[in-house]
């Protein structure tokens, strides 16, 4: 303990060495870190039940596992996914960039930021532990009641220990970047000079802190009507099922938005640098992802249209979504504009950009469609549905991801990566994620829903395409680890600003990032 | 036939909504008059967003070639502009309006559930529907129908697919033709969705509540949907099918129901005096055990616990025979035992009961009687 206290008192390169430094650090970009491993291993993790998936609908019948193990995978997986990869991923991220950019030495609180890390791989130990104590989570990563709760397999408990755990985790993040931001900026750096990438972890930190609290509610909620005789969702006793979905979306819509709106962050900040010309409509990308976080509080129930909603909620929620198409529109028209007669060059990061805002967009749109609550009524809980939100999340988040790591990968580890393999990695994963996604829109609108472990032998060509992209898809990500790790290694020396366009106080600092960066801030005209 | 006129064939064909509509990769347009909307509406979107995407990519791909650094491309350096923001802010809205009008005239349409010739309720259970005509006097459950030997390859070798593999059932749900008919939708455990993709309906059966849905198909045939919400294991195995008859043809097949429903309880009532051996208990039992519980409990009886318990050694099965009927019949509340007295005769739960407490290696001899569920039930 003396070892990491005394990092702190004196301001030097002193660290612990070895598991201590890692367990008692309290340096932003050692968090960042730790945050960014953790997060591609939960990747890993769940790609992996992804395969299992896969696998087992590569063709009709049951061939590998049993339904119920397999509706573990899909719950599972998909519960990882949203909170073991792509938001630990984003807030490692964080951790690593916010400081840099504002010209702060460290995140706000670092102990509070040393504990937020600390305690997620005890949450996903719990959740994976199911699988050995009578069976994972089989609800589905939406958990409705009563299945999850009267008619559950007896993992709840484990379910619900594990999302307090990392809600938990998540609002204190959140709350030490809002508080990093507020109150850590370098001198002159008003709010609109921050990066647009500062602005929108900024706008995603108070919808944690604003949904994460009620995620808890809904898990405490289904926790005391599975063991201690409530009937919040159960009509038997006056409550209803359809609560549960109304407490859920309106933390799970949110949700959605958390996991893009640093994505926007992201491609804001590199499409700029490769195409060596200013952000188009800076103004307007803020106000954009103001009014997306705003309008994400009142779309809720468009997951719900099914459920027997009247008739003015399902107009009201249909308006609402469709309205979200605009600010959604803003940024996408603002990134070509920011492309549009630019000079541009296609560095991995740039290429993993572009795709993005192609394939977002793609994702956008089967989202405009399925806003329209008639055409929802057959597009629901169908693989339509899956290739929507795949199309947001994978090629949105998770390709933006990448885009980040190959950007600042030359910032974090004084290395350039290893060029021929990114760009391998990158053209795989392009191609091979649409061999996976693509097709589920046919299968959607052909009648195949989604979460079956066999289907009818009309979908059976199709489903052996998206199995293979999937694997595909999986393996691409090894040649990553592969960049990542030689990147670590060695390699050529990154200079202190390897992308000639790139703009930023991150790239006033030496590469790798000294540990400690802007002990004195720096002033800002 | 060179590349570029198939190029056109291709971009022709997914233009021409005729090559589209039968397709079979893209939504069907059904047989009602909603379905037909629905499909428009669905296609006019995908038309719209095509537009929208081949502009923004074409324009991003023109960038992409044009605007390069290695072509010696200079960058520009406007960075914003009041006027072009404020048009692809106003112009998407004017899009949004022009799409919203049609929507919600077809979602008013669907919404109207009133004036209806016919009303079915439609009841969802782990993993099988329940159909009841309203004041007809006839209900039947409606069980997938695809063998377990052709779907099942974990435990054995998979037989051949049938053409309507897991789309089948054995009793199908019939309706007639060109009659607004009904369905009120409920279930008795979790969460289910009953989904005709030809109806355009989908409605979620909450169990507690019952949803409206309502069809009126002008085209006779039959049709087939599947539960659309994750219900459990089975969610994958509870198919839908509904036969759509003539007017008249209906009236004569719901009267012939009717009356086999009557002639059904004079039967039930006749089986009390009945006397089976343990031969056919046995026999009766297996065939109605395969059908009804081994989806959970499992063709061997070992179950799947935590939920669903093993049935061989367990103590229901060896223990009191009263106990046991009455948990067979009426279910265990708060766990997923269904009740299964209104879906199995007198004569079936009388021989399940027996099969259950005489095979695999349950051996107590005991013999159950019809009269001996009556007797049970009665109490």
């Amino acid at each position: 303990m003396t070892t990491a206290t005394d990092a702190v008192i004196d301001h030097h390169d002193h660290k612990a060495t070895g598991i201590k430094r890692w367990l008692f650090t309290t340096n932003h970009k050692d968090i960042g870190t730790l945050y960014l491993w953790f997060a591609f291993i939960m990747f890993l993790t769940g790609g992996s039940m992804a395969m299992v998936i896969r696998a087992e609908l590569f063709q009709p019948g049951l061939q590998l596992v049993d339904p119920d193990f397999f509706n573990q995978m899909t719950t599972v997986h998909g519960l990882i996914m949203v909170f073991g990869a792509v938001m630990p991923a984003f807030t490692g991220l964080a951790n690593w960039m916010i400081p840099m950019m504002i010209g702060a030495p460290d995140m706000a609180l670092p102990r509070l930021n040393n504990w937020s890390f600390w305690i997620l791989p005890f949450a996903f130990t719990i959740l994976l532990m199911s699988f050995f104590m009578g069976g994972a989570p089989n609800f589905g990563w939406t958990f409705y009641a009563p299945l999850s709760s009267t008619y559950s397999n007896g993992s709840t408990a484990f379910f619900v220990f594990a999302v307090h755990i990392m809600g938990i985790s998540s609002i204190m993040g959140a709350i030490n970047v809002i508080v990093t931001i507020m109150n850590m900026r370098a001198p002159g750096m008003t709010y609109m000079k921050m990066p647009l990438f500062v602005w929108t972890f900024f706008i995603t930190a108070y919808l944690l802190i604003a949904v994460m609290p009620v995620l808890a509610g809904v898990v405490t909620m289904l926790l005391t009507d599975t063991y201690f005789g409530t009937s919040f969702f159960d009509a038997a006793g006056g409550g209803d099922p359809v609560l549960f979905q109304h407490i859920f979306w309106f933390f799970g819509h949110p949700e959605v938005y958390i996991m893009i709106l640093p994505a926007f962050g992201i491609v804001s900040t590199t499409i700029p640098a490769f195409s060596r010309k200013k952000l188009f409509g800076y103004s307007s990308m803020v106000y954009a992802t103001s009014s997306i976080a705003f309008l994400s509080f009142i779309v809720w129930a468009h997951h719900m249209f099914t459920t027997g909603m009247p008739l003015l909620g399902e107009l009201f929620f249909m308006y609402c979504t469709m309205l979200i198409a605009v600010p959604t529109g803003v940024k996408v028209f603002n990134w070509m504009a920011t492309m549009w007669r630019g000079a541009i060059t296609f560095e991995v990061p740039m290429m993993f950009s572009i795709a993005f805002v192609i394939l977002f967009t793609i994702g956008g749109f089967s989202g405009l469609m399925l806003a329209m609550a008639p055409v929802d009524f057959q597009y629901h809980d169908t693989y339509f549905v899956v290739a929507h939100f795949h199309y947001v999340l994978v090629t949105g988040s998770i390709f933006s991801i990448f885009a980040a790591a190959y950007y600042w990968l030359p910032k974090w580890t004084g290395h350039m990566f290893n060029e021929k393999l990114a760009k391998a990695h990158f053209w795989c994963s392009l191609i091979s994620v649409n061999l996976l996604f693509f097709p589920m829109h046919f299968l959607g609108l052909a009648g195949m829903p989604r979460r079956i472990p066999d289907y009818a032998l009309q979908f059976a060509d199709f489903n052996m395409w998206v199995s293979i992209g999937g694997f595909a898809f999986g393996l691409s990500q090894l040649i990553f680890l592969a960049v990542v790790i030689k990147c670590i290694q060695g390699g050529e020396k990154a200079p202190a600003k390897p992308w000639d366009g790139a703009e930023g106080l991150e790239w006033t600092v030496p590469s790798p990032a000294p540990y400690h960066t802007f002990s004195t801030p720096p002033k800002i005209d | 036939m060179n590349s570029r006129n198939l190029g056109w064939l291709i971009s022709g064909s997914i233009i021409s909504s005729t090559a589209w509509a039968e397709s079979k990769y893209n939504l069907t347009q059904g047989v009602t008059d909603v379905s037909r909307e629905v499909y428009d509406l669905h296609m006019l979107v995908l038309y719209i967003c095509t537009v929208i995407g081949v502009i923004v990519f074409g324009a991003i791909f023109w960038s992409m070639f044009f605007h390069r650094k290695s072509k010696g491309h200079v960058p520009a350096t406007f960075h914003e502009s009041t006027k072009v923001e404020l048009l692809w802010t106003i112009i998407p809205i004017f899009i949004l309006v022009a799409m919203a009008y049609p929507a919600t005239i077809t979602l008013i349409d669907i919404e109207n559930n009133e004036d209806s010739d016919l009303t079915i309720q439609v009841t969802g259970s782990q993993w099988k529907w329940h159909y009841s005509y309203f004041d007809q006097g006839v209900e039947f459950y409606s069980n997938l129908s695809t063998p377990r030997s052709q779907w099942d390859n974990l435990s054995g070798e998979g037989e051949a697919k049938g053409e309507n593999y897991l789309l089948e059932v054995d009793n199908h749900l019939v309706i007639p033709t060109n009659r607004k008919v009904r369905f009120l939708i409920t279930s008795d455990d979790v969460i289910h969705s009953w989904w005709v993709p030809a109806f355009a309906v989908k409605q979620d059966a909450v169990p507690g509540f019952i949803n409206e849905a309502w069809t009126k198909v002008t085209e006779p045939g039959t049709y087939r949907g599947q539960c659309a919400e994750l219900c459990g294991k089975d969610h994958g195995y509870m198919p839908i099918v509904v036969d759509v008859l003539p007017e008249q043809e209906f009236d004569g097949w719901l009267q012939t129901r009717k009356e086999a429903a009557i002639a059904a309880a004079e039967a039930e009532k006749a089986s009390l005096a009945e006397r089976m051996t343990m031969e056919e208990a046995m026999a009766l039992g297996e065939s109605t055990y395969q059908s009804a519980c081994a989806a959970c409990h499992q063709p061997n009886g070992m179950g799947l616990p935590p939920a669903f318990p093993a049935l061989k050694g367990s103590k229901i099965a060896l223990g009191d025979v009263t106990k046991h009927i009455d948990v067979v019949v009426n279910g265990v509340s708060g766990t997923s035992m269904q009740a299964f007295g209104k879906q199995l005769t007198y004569k079936q739960l009388a021989a399940v009961v027996t099969y259950e407490r005489n095979a695999w290696g349950n051996n107590t001899g005991d013999l159950v009687q019809t009269s001996d569920v009556k007797a049970a039930t009665a109490e």
